[in-house]
C-alpha cells in the first residue's frame, strides 16, 4: 500500500506540475520543445495512472496530510473512478501528440499557455474521479469546468465560440453553486463531507424534505455536466464552436464523469435507509436517461454540422449510460463502464477527424462539403468505422458494452439502446458518405430558422497543407485501435466488472473511505462480462440497421415525403435549441423541479 | 420561446423549488444550534498542531488539499486570461497616455502605497494566528500596488509592475504549494502532511506548514490578480484596432453575427 | 426567527435565477451569477453559526474560554469567494472578447447557436 500513498496524489500532482513548467518554459522553449515537455508530462500522468492500477483492485485510500478521514481529505482509488481517470489521461495525451504544432497562437513566446491549461483540466478531472469528499469533488468539478470554458472560448477571433463557452460557463457555474447549497444542507444535517460518514450519517436519519432537496441540489450539477435532458443545452453549443481537441476532451470523458459524480454519490451518500430509496432513483434516472437518448437521437439526425451532430450523439450516449447505472446493479454498472471506455475512444477519434475536414476546407458543413473529401478516403473510411463503432458494432467496447447493458436493462428497454444507438450511427454514415463519397443528390436545404450550418468555420491550423499533419490521422487511428481492445482484451472488461461489483458495494466502500468498519456488506454478485452471440447479434444488427437507414436517407426518392415529415416533426424540438442563455436556465429551473416532484413523491410512497 | 413563455416555465418551477425548499429549511438543525460535530473536531485539531487560526488550520493543514485545488484554479485563470485577452490577429497595441492627476490624489497614493503594501505583508505572514492569511493579504498586496495607476497613470503603474516576472512568479508560488505537499510525502508522511515542527502556540512561528502554506498562497494570489488585472487594463487602456481606435466605445467590426445562411439550392 | 437566515439563501439563489434568465446584459448576468453565489456564503455561514460564539480564532482569546462558530464552514466560504471571482474573471474576460466581435452584450441577441 505505500506505493498507492504515493501515487494516488501524484496522479493530481503530475499535471500540475507540468502545467506550471509549460507555462513558464513556454516562454524561453521553441514550440517543438514545449509541445515535447507536454507530452512527457501527459505520458507520466498516464503511467502514474497505469502504476496505480493494480492497487484499485482491493481499493486504495490515501488520507491526505495524514488525518483521520473525519477531519481530513481522503483519496479513493477504486477501479471505477481509476479508470475514468485512466480514460482522461489517455484522451489528454492522445490529444497532445494530435494537437502537434497544431496551434499558431497565442503566438511565440505563450505556446506553452494551452498545453498547459490541457493539463490543468486533466488534474481536474483526476482529482474528481479520486476523491472521496464531497467538497473537494466540488472544487475539482470548478477546477475541470474553468479550464474547460477557458478552452472552449479559445477562439477569440469568432463571436460563436465565445457565445458557447459563454453559456456553457453560466449555466454550468449556477449549476455548481446550486450545489454547494446542498452540500452545506447535508453538512448541517451530519456534520461531515467524506462521502462515506455522510452515508453513515444519513443512515440514521429518516427521508424528508431535507434529503430530498439536498439530493436534488447535489445532483443537478452533476446532470448539467452530464447533460442530461433538460440540463444538455449547454453541451451542443460549446462543442460545436470548442477547438476540436478540446471537443475530444470533452465529449470523451468530461461529460461522462457527470454520470460518475451522480453514481458516486448516490452509492456513497443517499443509497442507504436514510437517503432516497432505490426504487425511487432507479425510475426517476432510468426515465431521465431514457428521455435524454432519444432526444439526443432525435436532434443528432437532423444535423448538419457534423460537430453538432457527434455532439447530440454524446447526449444520446449519455441517456444510456444514465440508464445503465440507474439499474443500480453491478451487471448495469460495470456494462457502463465498458460502454464508457470504448464510446469515450470511438468518440474521441471521430472529433479528431472533424479537425482533419476543418483543417482542409475550413468547413465541418455536411451539405456545404458534398463530395469534396473525395481525397481522403482514409479518413472517409476511419470516420465510417467509428460511426460503426457508435452504432455498436462488434467487437469493439462501445458495442461490448451496449450489449451488455442490453442484457442488464432487460426487454423493455432494449428497442432505446438499439435505436438510439443506430440512428446516431445512421446520421453519422450519411454525412460520411456524403463528405467522401459524394454519396446522393446534393442535399436540399431544410427549415433555415432553426439551423446551424458547419460553414464559415476558422480553420484551426493557419498553414494551408495538401494533405493533413500525420498525427491528425493517426491519433484517431490508435485511438480506434484502443477501442477494440477495450472489446477484445478481456480481462479489460473483467477488471471494470469487478469494479462495478465493488462500485454498488456500499458497506465496502465505506468501510475503505473512512466511514466505520465493515459492516458485513452482502456479498456482491459476480458480472459476466464477455461478448455473447445475443449480443453480438443485436450489434451487429444495429450496426446493420444504421446502414440501412443511412442508406434510405441518401438513395431512398419514396423518402422524400417521410423526410419532409420527420422533419417538421422535429422542427419544434430544433426550436427550443434556441441558444438563448435564458431559456437554457428555464429549463435547468424546470429540470430541478421535475426532478424534486419526481423523487419526492416516489420516495413517499417507498 | 417567448419571453412570456419563458418567464411561466420558469415561475412555476421557481415556485416548485421555493415550495421544496421551505419545506426543507425547518428541518435543519436551528439556527445557532450548539451542534457542530466537524467543527468542534477541527479546532481540537488545530489547537493541536498550534495553531490559533482555526480557518487557516482548516484550509492550509486539514483540508489543505481543497485550498491547492483552489489555487489550481486561480492559476488555471490567469493563464485563461492570458490566452483569452491575448493580441487578436487585427488588434495592435498603443502607449497609454499619460494623465495628469490631483496633487493631492498624488500624494495620497504616494503615502498609502508603502503602507497598503505593508498591511499585506503583514496579514500574510500573521495567517495563522489571527484573521487573514494568503488570499486577503494577497489581494490587498495586488490592489496596493494599482493605487499607482489611481494616483498616477498607467505608464507609472507599468514601472512598478514588472509583468514577466509577475507572470513567472505567479507559477512557481503555485508550483510551490504542491512541492511543499510533496515535501511531506518525501519525508515520509502522507502528501501535504504537516511534517514540520509545529512550535509555540500563537507565536509566528507556530503551525508548521501552515505558515509556509499562507506564504506561497499570498505570493501566488497577489502576483495572479496584477497579472489578470494587468490583461483586463491592457484591453481598456492599450489595445487598439488597426485603424487606431481604441475599442471601448467601439462598434462592432469585422464578422456579421450570424454564419452565412443564403446556401439554397 | 430559526429558518429564516436559511430561507433568505434559497430567496437569494431564485432571486438570482430570475435575474439570470430575464437579463438583457451579460455582465448584468455575471453579477447575477455572483448573486447566486452569495447564497451559497450565506447558507454555509448560517449553517456554522453558535449562538453567543466568537470567531474562531484564538490569537486573542484564550482556548477553551468561550465556544466558537464552527471553522470549517468559513475555510469553505473562503474557498468558495476565490472560485467564484476566478469564474467571474473568465466570464467578463470572454464577455469583453464578445463585445469587441459581436458589438452587443445583450444575451437574447446571441443566436449565432441553435438548432
Amino acid at each position: 500500500m505505500a506505493d498507492a500513498e504515493a501515487l494516488l496524489p501524484l496522479a493530481v500532482a503530475i499535471p500540475l506540475i507540468g502545467a506550471v513548467l509549460l507555462a513558464v518554459a513556454g516562454r524561453w522553449l521553441p514550440r517543438l520543445g514545449c509541445d515535447l515537455l507536454a507530452t512527457a508530462t501527459a505520458a507520466a500522468g498516464l503511467g502514474c495512472l497505469v502504476a496505480l492500477w493494480p492497487h484499485t483492485a482491493n481499493r486504495a485510500a490515501v488520507r491526505i496530510g495524514g488525518h483521520p478521514a473525519d477531519i481530513g481529505i481522503v483519496l479513493l482509488a477504486d477501479p471505477l473512478g481509476t479508470g475514468l481517470a485512466l480514460l482522461a489521461a489517455v484522451l489528454v495525451l492522445a490529444v497532445i501528440v494530435y494537437s502537434w504544432r497544431y496551434f499558431d497562437e497565442p503566438a511565440g513566446d505563450r505556446a506553452g499557455v494551452f498545453p498547459a491549461l490541457l493539463l490543468l483540466f486533466e488534474a481536474g478531472m483526476v482529482g474528481f474521479a479520486l476523491t472521496a469528499d464531497l467538497f473537494n469533488a466540488f472544487v475539482f468539478f470548478e477546477l475541470m469546468s474553468v479550464a474547460a470554458f477557458a478552452l472552449t472560448g479559445y477562439r477569440i477571433e469568432d463571436p460563436r465560440p465565445l457565445q458557447g463557452a459563454l453559456t456553457f460557463g453560466i449555466v454550468t457555474s449556477f449549476a455548481a453553486y446550486g450545489s454547494l447549497l446542498g452540500i452545506a444542507m447535508l453538512y448541517a444535517r451530519t456534520g461531515e463531507l467524506n462521502l462515506a460518514r455522510l452515508g453513515e450519517r444519513l443512515d440514521g436519519q429518516p427521508t424528508d424534505a431535507l434529503t430530498v432537496v439536498a439530493f436534488v441540489l447535489v445532483v443537478t450539477a452533476f446532470l448539467v455536466k452530464a447533460a442530461a435532458a433538460p440540463f444538455h443545452f449547454w453541451l451542443p453549443d460549446a462543442h460545436a464552436v470548442a477547438p476540436t481537441p478540446v471537443c475530444m476532451l470533452m465529449s470523451g470523458v468530461m461529460v461522462e464523469l457527470g454520470v460518475y459524480g451522480v453514481a458516486r454519490v448516490y452509492w456513497a451518500v443517499f443509497a442507504g435507509p436514510g437517503g432516497i430509496p432505490h426504487t425511487a432513483f432507479r425510475t426517476t434516472f432510468v426515465a431521465v436517461g431514457v428521455v435524454t437518448a432519444l432526444l439526443g437521437a432525435l436532434m443528432c439526425w437532423p444535423q448538419r454540422h457534423l460537430k453538432r451532430m457527434l455532439a447530440f450523439s454524446t447526449v444520446s450516449h449519455v441517456g444510456l449510460f444514465l440508464v445503465g447505472v440507474a439499474l443500480l446493479t453491478p451487471a448495469g454498472t460495470g456494462a457502463t463502464a465498458v460502454y464508457v471506455a470504448g464510446h469515450g475512444c470511438a468518440k474521441a477519434a471521430l472529433f479528431g477527424l472533424c479537425g482533419v475536414l476543418l483543417d482542409q476546407y475550413g468547413s465541418v458543413d455536411e451539405y456545404g462539403l458534398h463530395g469534396k473529401a473525395r481525397a481522403h478516403r482514409a479518413v472517409g473510411l476511419l470516420f465510417a468505422l467509428g460511426a460503426l463503432v457508435l452504432a455498436g458494432l462488434p467487437p469493439f467496447g462501445a458495442g461490448l458494452g451496449k450489449a451488455l447493458g442490453e442484457e442488464a436493462a432487460g426487454h423493455a428497454l432494449l428497442p432505446v439502446l438499439l435505436l438510439t444507438s443506430a440512428v446516431t450511427g445512421a446520421a453519422l454514415l450519411r454525412a460520411t458518405a456524403r463528405i467522401f463519397w459524394g454519396a446522393g443528390p446534393p442535399p436540399r436545404k431544410a427549415p433555415a430558422d432553426a439551423e446551424t450550418t458547419g460553414e464559415g468555420e476558422e480553420p484551426e491550423v493557419r498553414a494551408a497543407r495538401q494533405s493533413p499533419r500525420p498525427p491528425m490521422v493517426a491519433v484517431p487511428a490508435a485511438l480506434l485501435l484502443l477501442g477494440l481492445l477495450v472489446g477484445t482484451v478481456p480481462a479489460v472488461a473483467e477488471s471494470l466488472g469487478h469494479g462495478a461489483e465493488l462500485f454498488t458495494d456500499r458497506a465496502g466502500y465505506g468501510a475503505a473511505a473512512g466511514g466505520s468498519e465493515l459492516r458485513g456488506g452482502a456479498a456482491p454478485e459476480a458480472v459476466a462480462t464477455e461478448w455473447t452471440a445475443v449480443g453480438a447479434g443485436l450489434g451487429v444488427a444495429s450496426a446493420a440497421l444504421a446502414c440501412l437507414m443511412a442508406g434510405a436517407a441518401l438513395w431512398w426518392p419514396g423518402g422524400v415525403a417521410l423526410r419532409r415529415a420527420s422533419a417538421a416533426a422535429v422542427l419544434p424540438l430544433r426550436r427550443l435549441h434556441s441558444g438563448l442563455l435564458g431559456d437554457y436556465l428555464a429549463w435547468l429551473a424546470v429540470g430541478m423541479a421535475a426532478l424534486l416532484l419526481a423523487v419526492a413523491l416516489q420516495a413517499q410512497g417507498a | 420561446m417567448r419571453d412570456r413563455t419563458r418567464l411561466l416555465l420558469l415561475g412555476c418551477a421557481c415556485a416548485v423549488i421555493a415550495g421544496f425548499f421551505t419545506a426543507a429549511c425547518p428541518r435543519l438543525p436551528a439556527f445557532g444550534t450548539d451542534l457542530h460535530r466537524y467543527g468542534d473536531r477541527a479546532v481540537a485539531a488545530a489547537l493541536a498542531h498550534q495553531t490559533a487560526n482555526v480557518v487557516s488550520s482548516v484550509n492550509f493543514d486539514l483540508r489543505a488539499l481543497d485550498t491547492l485545488g483552489e489555487e489550481t484554479i486561480l492559476f488555471v485563470t490567469v493563464l485563461a486570461s492570458t490566452l483569452l485577452l491575448r493580441l487578436a490577429r487585427d488588434e495592435r497595441k498603443a502607449p497609454p497616455r499619460s494623465e495628469r492627476a490631483l496633487p493631492t490624489t498624488r500624494l495620497f497614493g504616494a503615502v498609502l502605497l508603502p503602507v497598503a503594501l505593508v498591511v499585506g505583508v503583514y496579514v500574510v505572514a500573521h495567517g495563522q494566528l489571527t484573521p487573514g492569511g494568503g488570499f486577503q493579504g494577497g489581494v490587498v498586496l495586488a490592489t496596493a500596488l494599482h493605487l499607482a495607476y489611481l494616483a498616477a497613470d498607467y505608464r507609472v503603474l507599468e514601472r512598478v509592475r514588472p509583468l514577466e516576472a509577475l507572470d513567472v512568479t505567479d507559477a512557481l508560488a503555485a508550483v510551490s504549494f504542491t512541492a511543499l505537499g510533496l515535501a511531506g510525502l518525501a519525508a515520509g508522511g502522507a502528501f501535504l502532511e504537516n511534517v514540520l515542527p509545529f512550535g509555540t502556540f500563537n507565536q509566528i512561528t507556530s503551525g508548521g506548514l501552515v505558515p509556509l502554506l499562507n506564504v506561497a498562497v499570498g505570493v501566488e494570489v497577489g502576483s495572479g490578480l496584477i497579472v489578470l488585472l494587468a490583461h483586463f487594463l491592457d484591453q481598456a487602456v492599450e489595445i487598439t484596432e488597426p485603424d487606431g481606435h481604441p475599442h471601448p466605445g467601439g462598434r462592432p467590426h469585422r464578422r456579421p453575427a450570424t454564419a452565412p445562411q443564403e446556401d439554397e439550392n | 426567527m430559526g429558518v429564516l437566515p436559511f430561507l433568505a439563501a434559497g430567496w437569494v439563489l431564485l432571486t438570482a435565477l430570475y435575474g439570470l434568465v430575464t437579463s438583457r446584459n451579460l455582465i448584468h448576468a455575471i453579477g447575477c451569477l455572483a448573486v447566486a453565489q452569495s447564497s451559497t456564503y450565506l447558507m454555509l455561514l448560517g449553517v456554522g453559526y453558535r449562538r453567543g460564539a466568537t470567531a474562531p480564532v484564538y490569537g486573542d482569546l484564550e482556548p477553551g474560554s468561550r465556544p466558537v462558530v464552527d471553522p470549517v464552514v468559513q475555510a469553505l466560504t473562503l474557498t468558495d469567494i476565490v472560485v467564484g471571482a476566478t469564474a467571474t474573471a473568465l466570464l467578463l474576460a470572454l464577455t469583453i472578447q464578445l463585445r469587441k466581435r459581436h458589438g452587443t452584450v445583450d444575451p437574447q441577441a446571441l443566436t449565432a447557436l441553435k438548432g
